[in-house]
């Protein structure tokens, strides 16, 4: 176990185009880092540096304290799942599983103890005698994570593993990944581009953008508190809205009516005539809905329906709205720059299941200030940023991380005590 | 596929069979005729008979088919093994490197499969003269080889780029040299390539004339091709059409063997399962 510490790495391929550009980056021993952005940003070359798969072309690589640059992938004693698996399809599960034990020269009976012992926790233990290519997704992907479990390496390093499987599956492999890490405590990183895995699996989220990252922290920080537009737009489903804004005195007024800043907020955002104002779904309600107290945290405004999304447990409404043409070709750029479909000038509104909002009539709305966002359109910077505040929710990650792993590696030990099985497990949760 | 088509193919597949089928059940019914029945005017031996087999194997053509047999043998299994070997590593470099000169390799491999054997066999014949490889196995196995390597290379480096580069970047991460890699895994991935251009380069060094009849003269290295050629009959007024035809067939029982012994090794597909499907 180790932790990876990158400085100032840089990534040119032979064209000259930097795909990984002066990223710093520490990853602490035993904690589990995503690495998301859009396709192209340099996720995948920066996993792959790592590992050793590519030469870094400036800045220093670290690993458990060691410069690793120069060395080798066999002498840096990482394991890695790969995108497409790799499992070797002429070699049985067994095999597959046992082979990086076969090359290190381990005596037949500790690998078989050891390939035993994988197999238990991945429940593989009925297809270790078949081969690759008869198991199914789910199955090739954990054969893939035995594979990297079943030696003692310093770091774990996923690429995109549960992207090829269907939904249902990566639910379940999600939380076995996740427990799995925490029971060995082994420092992860994860490369993944789907929002619901770097939202519940990481401790702490890189987010990239074309080789820089824009911002490290914990979910509930970048959620809470991004950087800058790119982040803000690219963490939350369905997106944040950014509606058109300009400021009077310390009153926002937006396509959606004024919104009342406070007087510190309203400091931060003077002196720009164009504004853009975050705003997440769910900071909306149906107004009839709100109760009376919280009615004056916030503002209300009346709008027509364009459409409204039923799902049972939620709804959604679109509300359409006019933006100046500057606004409209930034946010075209930004959505096409984070693989979403076009955005259009409309909000996305969370309203309660109950709401009788409906479509093609006008409504009122409230929205929640407190909770709202204002950026500056040329930078995309986030100027109501509380970085505090941000850290303070990063810094209860960390400390829930810790718990944790304590918590899952006393369980789990139970567990791995091969006589005393499941049962010993249970009273340890019980 | 509608049952229409169906029988549509079958009766395209049968007539295509039996097109190419013809003139090898012809050579063999015509090693069965004795001397006397070769012009017996229908297709089957009036009287099937071994004589033409026993005049190969024993009687007085025994003397050159024997010997050519051997030589045929020994010739094409080593051209065809040091084909094989140097082909993979070249074909893994060709499919794995980038290096300068790639394309050339290629496009040169290519530009000697189809470069005229005859015209190189006059000079080829004076130098191997004047250095001593003439009628030697030497002597026919490094022409074979300027036959097999191209069509080797390029088959091999086809089945190369199949294996995918993961394959090799897993082995290297999970602690393998880059030798280990290559031998563990990308061989036994590009076995079917490997056994496929084996059978392709023997049968082309097996099938020679060319250079088997002008390179050599005595029994010391010609191979069967040239050696039928030389076949005389019984007596001058005589064709030995029998005996051609049996000795035809039985050069064409190890191809047979050959591939019936490899065939299952050619199994498409190996790399199933590899990655994600
Ligand atoms: N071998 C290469 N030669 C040149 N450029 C490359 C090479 N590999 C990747 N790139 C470039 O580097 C950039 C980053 O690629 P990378 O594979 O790291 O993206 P990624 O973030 O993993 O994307 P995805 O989510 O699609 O996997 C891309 O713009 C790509 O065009
Ligand atoms: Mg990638």
């Amino acid at each position: 176990m180790a932790s990876i510490e990158m400085r100032n790495i840089v990534k040119q391929y032979g064209d000259g185009y930097p795909a990984v550009n002066d990223v710093s980056l520490d990853i602490a021993d035993g904690e589990f880092m995503i690495l998301v952005g859009p396709s192209g940003c340099g996720k995948s070359t920066l996993l792959r540096m790592i590992v050793g798969l590519e030469d870094i072309t400036s800045g220093d690589m670290v690993i458990g304290g060691k410069r690793v640059n120069d060395l080798a992938p066999r002498e840096r004693n990482l394991s890695m799942v790969f995108q497409n698996y790799a499992l070797y399809p002429h070699m049985t599960v067994f095999e597959n599983i046992a082979f990086p034990l076969r090359l290190s020269k381990t005596p037949d009976d500790e690998v078989r103890r050891r390939v035993q012992e994988a197999s238990d926790v991945l429940e593989l233990k009925e297809h270790l005698e078949r081969k690759p290519a008869n198991l199914s997704g789910g199955q090739r992907q954990r054969v893939a994570m035995g594979r990297a479990i079943v030696r003692q390496a310093e770091a774990f390093l996923f690429d995109e593993p549960l992207s090829n499987l269907d939904a249902k599956l990566r639910g379940q492999m999600r939380t076995e990944i996740s427990r799995l890490q925490r029971r060995l405590g082994i420092t992860t990183v994860y490369v993944t581009h789907d929002q619901t895995e770097a939202m519940t699996l990481g401790d702490r989220v890189c987010v990239l953008r074309k080789g820089k990252i824009q911002q490290v922290a914990s979910p509930r920080e970048l959620y809470e508190q991004p950087v800058n537009l790119f982040v803000a737009g690219f963490i939350g489903s369905p997106p944040m809205n950014f509606l058109p804004a300009s400021l009077e005195g310390t009153t926002l007024s937006t396509p959606f009516g004024p919104i009342a800043l406070d007087e510190q907020r309203a400091a931060a955002v003077r002196g720009r005539d164009l504004l853009l104002v975050g705003i997440r779904p769910e900071y909306f309600e149906d107004a009839s809905l709100v109760d009376e107290a919280k009615r004056p945290l916030g503002s209300t405004f009346r709008a027509r329906v364009d459409v409204t999304e039923w799902l049972g447990d939620s709804q959604y409404a679109y509300i359409p709205y006019e933006a100046p043409e500057a606004i409209t070709a930034q946010l075209r750029d930004l959505s096409r720059e984070l693989d979403s479909e076009e955005l259009r000038t409309q909000a996305i509104v969370s309203i309660d299941s109950t709401s009788r909002i409906r479509e093609g009539r006008e409504a009122e709305f409230w929205l929640d200030s407190r909770k709202i966002h204002v950026f500056d359109p040329q930078t995309g910077e986030n100027l109501t940023r509380d970085a505090e505040a941000g850290a303070r929710l990063t810094q209860m990650a960390t400390e829930d991380r810790v718990e944790q792993v304590e918590h899952a590696q006393s369980t789990g030990q139970t567990v791995s005590g091969q006589s005393s099985g499941p049962s010993g497990a249970h009273r340890a949760t019980a | 596929m509608s049952s229409r088509s169906k029988v549509w193919w079958v009766v395209g597949g049968v007539l295509i069979v039996i097109y190419c089928l013809f003139p090898i059940a012809w050579i063999v019914s015509l090693s069965f005729k004795a001397p006397s029945d070769i012009s017996n005017q229908s297709f089957l031996p009036t009287d099937p008979s071994i004589e033409n087999y026993s005049t190969i194997l024993t009687g007085s053509a025994s003397d050159l088919f024997l010997p050519a047999l051997r030589n045929s043998f020994g010739i094409c299994l080593i051209a065809t093994a040091i084909s094989c070997i140097l082909s993979m590593f070249a074909a893994y470099a060709i499919a794995r490197l980038d290096f300068p000169g790639k394309k050339l390799i290629l496009g040169t491999a290519l530009a000697v499969a189809i470069f005229p054997v005859i015209s190189i066999v006059t000079p080829l014949f004076n130098l191997w003269r004047q250095i001593g490889l003439y009628d030697t196995w030497p002597g026919l196995i490094i022409p074979y080889l300027s036959l097999t390597l191209p069509i080797s290379i390029w088959t091999m480096s086809a089945f190369f780029r199949e294996i995918p580069w993961e394959m090799e970047q897993a082995a290297q991460v999970d602690g393998a040299t880059t030798w280990q890699a290559f031998r563990k895994v990308i061989v036994p991935l590009a076995a079917p390539g490997v056994f496929t251009t084996a059978i392709i380069a023997f049968f082309i060094a097996w099938n020679d004339f060319a250079y088997g009849i002008s390179l050599t003269s005595t029994d010391a290295s010609r191979p069967v091709p040239a050696a039928l050629g030389l076949f005389t009959g019984a007596s001058q007024f005589e064709d030995p059409t029998g005996a051609i035809a049996a000795a035809a067939v039985i050069v064409t029982i190890p191809v047979v063997v050959l591939v019936l012994l490899f065939q299952r090794r050619i199994v498409a597909g190996l790399t199933n399962g590899a990655v994600k499907g």
